[in-house]
């Protein structure tokens, strides 16, 4: 539902990169979106077409990377996927472990043709 | 074709807006609480019952998110104390820039306590960082108990649930236990407290926790100072 107000954000750090970068076209953006981040990648992903069709920043590819919910243990140091939102080690069965990512909604990278 | 690493969040200005408030909120010793759930949970209801019970003394306001009408901060604005609505026409949620615009006018150092309750929404505000010390999510018990594992996000990011309308627990198929092991899934940590702004059930542990809480905002402001 807000996956526009993000595309627009996107959008909004290509801007701010390619001021920095006169001589240079940005072609591709990507983009990690956690499991946690509460976001819909193909929502997103139709919001940014939308966005940048028939602008002058058009071809601009956005690519998005999934990134799922990985928890640490705190006892075995053990990092491991968490399924089915069960948060215990498969190793020793620690309940409590740590979330270690997730969350994100991190611009990773840009294309840059120059 | 050259490839450049970013590593920015996308709502980087969002943040930068959000930590900013965050210090302000420090420096004056302000508890700032997120309140969020699915509209009809009974954030309302529970800021009446909190209000209410407030001493008239007290160093409290609300902002409060719709995306139409008054009727929030009307209600509200019966105890008192300063009250905000926020419109914010189609949008889903609230963001920092609009909490920074709608504090103008207010001194945080007449402050203790500051209120949000976000626009009502379960996926949308959990994305969008307000500077709060605390968010908090009501899950009631007319929705489903699958809620937590529907909307991990925010069940993720709250420090405390509160099931609301417990006072219906006789009367609805929900399984408080089964809810409640839900959000514990998502989020092994987290607080619940069970309430009823109807009967009052769970209102005085509700006031504690933000006491408590209160009182470690100020805590941080003293240890600043010193």
């Amino acid at each position: 539902m807000h996956e526009l107000g993000i595309a627009t954000s996107i959008l909004e750090c290509v801007q701010a990169e390619a001021a920095r970068r006169p001589n240079g076209r940005i072609t591709k953006v990507g983009v990690k979106v956690g499991e946690l981040a509460g976001v819909d990648p193909d929502a997103l992903q139709f919001g940014f077409e939308v966005l940048v069709k028939d602008t002058e920043w058009e071809p601009l590819a956005l690519e998005l990377e999934y990134v799922p919910r990985m928890q640490r243990c705190p006892k075995c140091a053990y990092d491991f996927q968490m399924t089915e939102f069960d948060p215990r080690c498969p190793l020793c069965g620690e309940y409590s472990t740590e979330c270690i990512s997730g969350e994100e909604l991190d611009i990773a990278y840009m294309e840059v043709e120059e | 074709m050259n490839r450049i690493a970013v590593e920015k969040k996308v709502l980087n200005e969002n943040q930068i807006l959000a930590e900013q408030l965050r210090e302000r909120y420090r420096q004056h010793g302000v508890l700032c609480i997120n309140l969020i759930s699915a509209p009809g949970s009974g954030k309302t209801a529970l800021l009446e019952r909190t209000l209410e019970r407030m001493d008239k003394s007290a160093r409290v306001a609300v902002l409060t998110g719709d995306l139409q009408t008054e009727n929030d901060a009307t209600r509200l604005a019966k105890f008192g104390f300063p009250v905000k609505q926020i419109t914010t026409g189609g949008t889903c949620h609230l963001d920092a820039r609009m909490i920074e615009r709608h504090l103008e006018g207010w001194k945080l150092e007449d402050l203790d306590l500051l209120i949000v309750e976000n626009v009502g929404n379960l996926v949308c505000p959990s994305s969008y960082d307000l500077g709060e010390d605390a968010k908090i999510v009501l899950l009631s018990t007319t929705e489903g108990e699958d809620k937590p594992l529907k909307y991990p996000s925010i069940f993720f990011k709250s420090e405390l649930m509160l099931l609301t309308k417990v006072d219906l627990l006789p009367y609805v198929p929900f399984k408080a236990e089964l809810a409640r092991e839900n959000a514990r899934r998502v989020h092994p940590d987290m607080e619940i407290i069970d309430v009823s702004s109807t009967t009052g059930e769970g209102l005085d542990r509700w006031m504690g926790w933000l006491k408590a809480r209160q009182v470690k905002a100020k805590a941080k402001l003293q240890v600043a100072s010193t």
